[in-house]
């Protein structure tokens, strides 16, 4: 890891949003949530780096605060050597040729009045606008077949498509710009088993092939283990454990990681069934203790 | 003599670009006390397949075939005949509990609804029963909590109160769609103790609706396994799990990342893989 | 990727045939062909601005000509008929009252489909900027916005009509000072829930500017509920118009809109003459109807599940 280079650190960042309170009277109080607090990492290039953690442990504000989506309060988030919360609109724009995104739901981050086409050229077009109409085809029906779709469903709309069908349409859009990092924020999540299969082994693919930098984020440890060479957990808005994948996931040293790591369901019945019973036995035991 | 017997059951859906078969042939029994899964993937017919023995299919849906709950014909049967059995004799529960539940009305009020109008209790009597079984499902605090609202419980505790409501008239039958999927993963395997360990006391027969192969394998006796509205594999889920038949079967199972293996590549599963194996 | 050379990319995008994709305005012209009232109030509509335009042709007296004959005597001689010319009988100064019905309809449809024409352009510019912005602008924009709101128009309209007297371009400027108001409001309310959307954090994160945001993505998105919007306020405009003119203070002599001739009509009601209300309120309530089922029949085929 010592040869390889941090295209990504990142200091300290934490995230507040305010709320308003239950109480508020006439004008409303204000609540601040920190829902980041304090996390620091390091992403190196052509890595992937898996974050896991359940809901509200705040891996999607987190992902988003990094490159400056959403407004961090506090910390940095250096992108080879320039801290990205202090860039200037220019700067940032530049950015997003370099580090790209691929969201949850796969329908709704394509605009629907959009061909796929065109959604897919959209990063060209601002990146790259002396680019002409006819190049832009070709690019984009080149990346369409290398993301396994027909480069003949160019005019169509996004909801002819399923749902893994347009995750690839987001990926091949991620792609365009050949970024050196992208962000995959629970992008297999919503599919069916069989083609997050698929995606994920195009995912890794094309990681390899163009020697990319991924950001993985996810709930499931066991999809986060099989493409992620270091984990990060996350619980709470902190980092509780940071690692080899194999490391975190086989040998965990803190708490919530070895809890994680414990209710993950395994497909082998003997297995589950010795789980459950241990898992009774606890209880029965913590029931006691309590009385 | 079977609980529920399933014979040949076919939904159809009438849309604008025509007929969708969602459910093609399926068939299964399940027995006093016993727990079956129903694995499938979106589009395999699943949840069709058991809104249909309720008769909760929306208006361009038709079923038939036969379903005979306690010897009883019950497929297709006017609302006010199956409603004697919705609630009291099959239970459901929904993927979602956050909008299942009704989140202007208490807890309270949603559980002695029930209570009210399928055993005629008093509102005292329908209260103190609820709270029970709170109780059952590990509701700390039951008696104060029962008078709050759906929003101000966690998932994870909403799916608990959708537990309790569906068994409050403590049915012989309960079917549950997807009842972890919305659920953070260390919260899930509470949900699923919880099913089993009611399923041991009350003797409840449960029907377990998932794509989760993790969580069939430590729950269910037996397994069944759909694919574009047809049977797959109908078997013990011991012996699906340890010596899968079917091709999707397998598939399915090795298109899953485990935590005890490591591969290189997930093997994965389409039309093109089925139709190579012939069973397309 | 930017070294091949433009001649070599033409031939190759020529190569790709492409399949036509079918967008969501396709299932929704669908849906709305199959809904009956929809379809049928539109023909009526598109008969009956026809008949507008090309009706003139067939008229035998002009708008503001005179007929000597029948003044005086309007209720015995001036009833519809096709031997004087006069198709539709005369009104009370012996003008030709098909040749004025025309021009009322053709005013009338003008104010109505131009007042809408300004509410869509300034009001979905306005809400969409409000909305997308958020925060202060927004607060600013919308406060500006009740203000106005707020003022009684019929006060602001009687002045501006008085001290500038009565024009088209009055009545014009009048309409077109309120009619963006309401679609400004609910464009803000639409573009604040599609501007959560994810394709739109998508095209935050790509780097696509704001306006690019506003116009290539949130209007886009916005456009059905503007359509429907803006033909429900061509009735609402005409009838505006019309209410004007029936307290006289609308189009001035001799043009005409229905809302003049109703007024007119209404008022020789009593001497028998009943032609004179008959046809202008009659075409006044075609028009109004067939845009009122072409608006709901567009509300239902742009059903929010296709959004």
């Amino acid at each position: 890891m010592t040869d390889k280079n941090p295209i990504l650190q990142v200091r300290d960042i934490t995230v507040d949003f305010s709320i308003p309170t239950k109480t508020g009277g006439l004008f409303g109080g204000h609540q601040v949530l920190r829902a980041v607090k304090g996390v620091s990492f390091d992403l190196y290039e052509g890595e992937v780096l898996g974050i896991v953690g359940e809901s509200g442990c705040g891996k999607s504000t987190l992902s988003r605060a990094v490159i400056k989506l959403v407004q961090a309060s506090g910390g940095e988030s250096k992108w080879m050597g320039k801290d990205i919360l202090k860039m200037t609109p220019t700067e940032l724009t530049a950015l997003r040729k370099d580090v790209q995104m691929i969201f949850q739901d796969p329908l709704a981050s394509l605009n629907p009045r959009m061909t796929v086409g065109a959604i897919i050229a959209e990063p060209l077009t601002i990146h790259y606008p002396e680019v002409s109409r006819e190049e832009r085809m070709v690019r984009v029906a080149e990346l369409m077949e290398k993301v396994g779709l027909s480069s003949t469903w160019i005019n169509r709309y996004p909801h002819e498509f399923s749902g893994g069908q347009c995750q690839r349409i987001g990926i091949a859009r991620a792609l365009i710009t050949r970024p050196k990092l992208i962000i995959c924020d629970e992008a297999v999540s919503a599919l069916d088993v069989s083609v997050r299969a698929q995606v994920i082994n195009l995912l890794m693919d094309l990681q390899k092939e163009f020697g990319l930098s991924l950001m993985f984020i996810s709930h499931d440890i066991a999809v986060v283990r099989h493409i992620a060479q270091r984990i990060m957990v996350l619980y709470f808005g902190e980092v509780v454990e940071i690692g080899d994948a194999e490391q975190v996931t086989m040998a965990p040293e803190h708490d919530y990681t070895k809890r994680l790591i414990a209710s993950v369901p395994v497909p082998d019945p003997k297995v589950e069934m010795e789980r459950r019973e241990q898992r009774r036995r606890l209880r029965r035991e913590a029931a006691a203790a309590a009385v | 003599m079977a609980l529920l017997e399933i014979n040949n059951l076919k939904v159809d859906f009438q849309t604008q670009d025509g007929v969708v078969h969602a459910v093609k042939d399926l068939s299964y029994t399940v027995e006093k006390g016993k727990t079956l899964a129903i694995v499938g993937e979106s589009g395999s017919g699943k949840t069709q397949g058991a809104f249909a023995i309720l008769g909760l299919l929306p208006r361009n849906g038709k079923a038939s075939g036969s379903v005979k709950f306690d010897g009883k014909e019950i497929l297709n049967l006017p609302s006010s005949q199956i409603n004697a059995y919705r609630a009291e004799r099959i239970g459901i529960i929904f993927q979602d509990p956050m909008t299942s539940l009704n989140p202007y009305l208490r807890i309270s009020r949603q559980m002695t609804e029930v209570l009210e109008h399928h055993k005629g209790m008093s509102r005292s009597e329908a209260l103190a029963e609820s709270i029970r079984f709170l109780d059952a499902v590990r509701i700390p605090d039951a008696k104060n909590r029962v008078h709050m609202y759906p929003h101000e419980f966690s998932g994870g505790m909403r799916q608990r109160v959708m537990i309790a409501m569906s068994l409050l008239c403590q049915p012989e039958l309960l079917i549950a769609d997807e009842p972890t999927t919305a659920l953070d993963v260390t919260v899930q395997a509470g949900i699923i103790d919880l099913l089993v360990d009611l399923q041991e006391d009350f003797g409840t027969s449960i029907i377990l609706i998932t794509h989760d192969l993790g969580i069939v394998a430590g729950t269910c006796e037996d397994t069944l396994v759909m694919f574009d509205g047809r049977v797959m594999e109908y078997r013990k889920t011991l012996d699906i799990f340890e010596n899968p038949q079917h091709p999707y079967t397998q598939g399915l199972l090795a298109a899953v990342p485990r935590l005890d293996k490591k591969v290189d590549r997930l093997s994965t599963v389409s039309y093109d893989f089925m139709a190579s194996k012939g069973v397309a | 990727m930017l070294a091949d050379s433009r001649i070599e990319g033409t031939a190759k995008a020529q190569a790709i045939v492409p399949t036509k994709g079918r967008s969501l305005w396709t299932d929704a012209v669908r849906r709305f062909s199959h809904n009956r009232a929809a379809m049928v109030s539109l023909i009526v509509l598109l008969a009956v601005i026809a008949f507008s335009l090309i009706g003139p042709f067939f008229a035998q007296w002009s708008v503001e000509r005179i007929d000597w004959g029948v003044m005086g005597s309007v209720a015995e001689k001036g009833a519809p008929s096709i031997e004087t010319g006069h198709y539709f009988g005369v009104d009370e100064v012996g003008r030709d009252l098909y040749s004025r019905t025309l021009q009322g309809m053709q005013v009338s449809l003008m104010v109505g489909i131009i007042g809408s024409a300004i509410a869509v352009l300034v009001g979905t510019v306005y809400g969409a900027v409000a909305g997308y912005f958020g925060g202060r602008l927004d607060s600013v924009m919308m406060r500006f916005v009740d203000i106005i709101y707020s003022i009684p128009y019929m006060f602001i309209l009687i002045l501006l009509l008085i001290m500038f007297g009565r024009s088209f371009i009055m009545l014009f400027v009048g309409i077109g000072l309120i009619s963006w108001l309401g679609m400004a409001r609910v464009v803000r309310g639409q573009t604040m829930t599609i501007k959560n959307r994810e394709f739109v954090e998508a095209a935050v994160a790509i780097g696509q500017k704001p306006s690019a945001i506003i116009f290539k993505h949130i209007v886009p998105n916005l456009l059905g509920v503007v359509a429907v919007y803006a033909t429900l306020l061509i009735p609402e405009m005409i009838l505006l118009e019309s209410f004007i003119s029936f307290l006289g203070l609308g189009v001035q002599e001799p043009s005409t809109s229905l809302g003049a001739l109703i007024s007119q009509g209404a008022s020789t009601m009593q001497y028998g003459t009943i032609w004179q209300l008959g046809f202008p309120l009659f075409f006044f309530i075609v028009i109004l109807f067939t845009f009122f089922f072409i608006g709901d029949g567009l509300r239902d085929a742009l059903d929010p599940k296709d959004r």
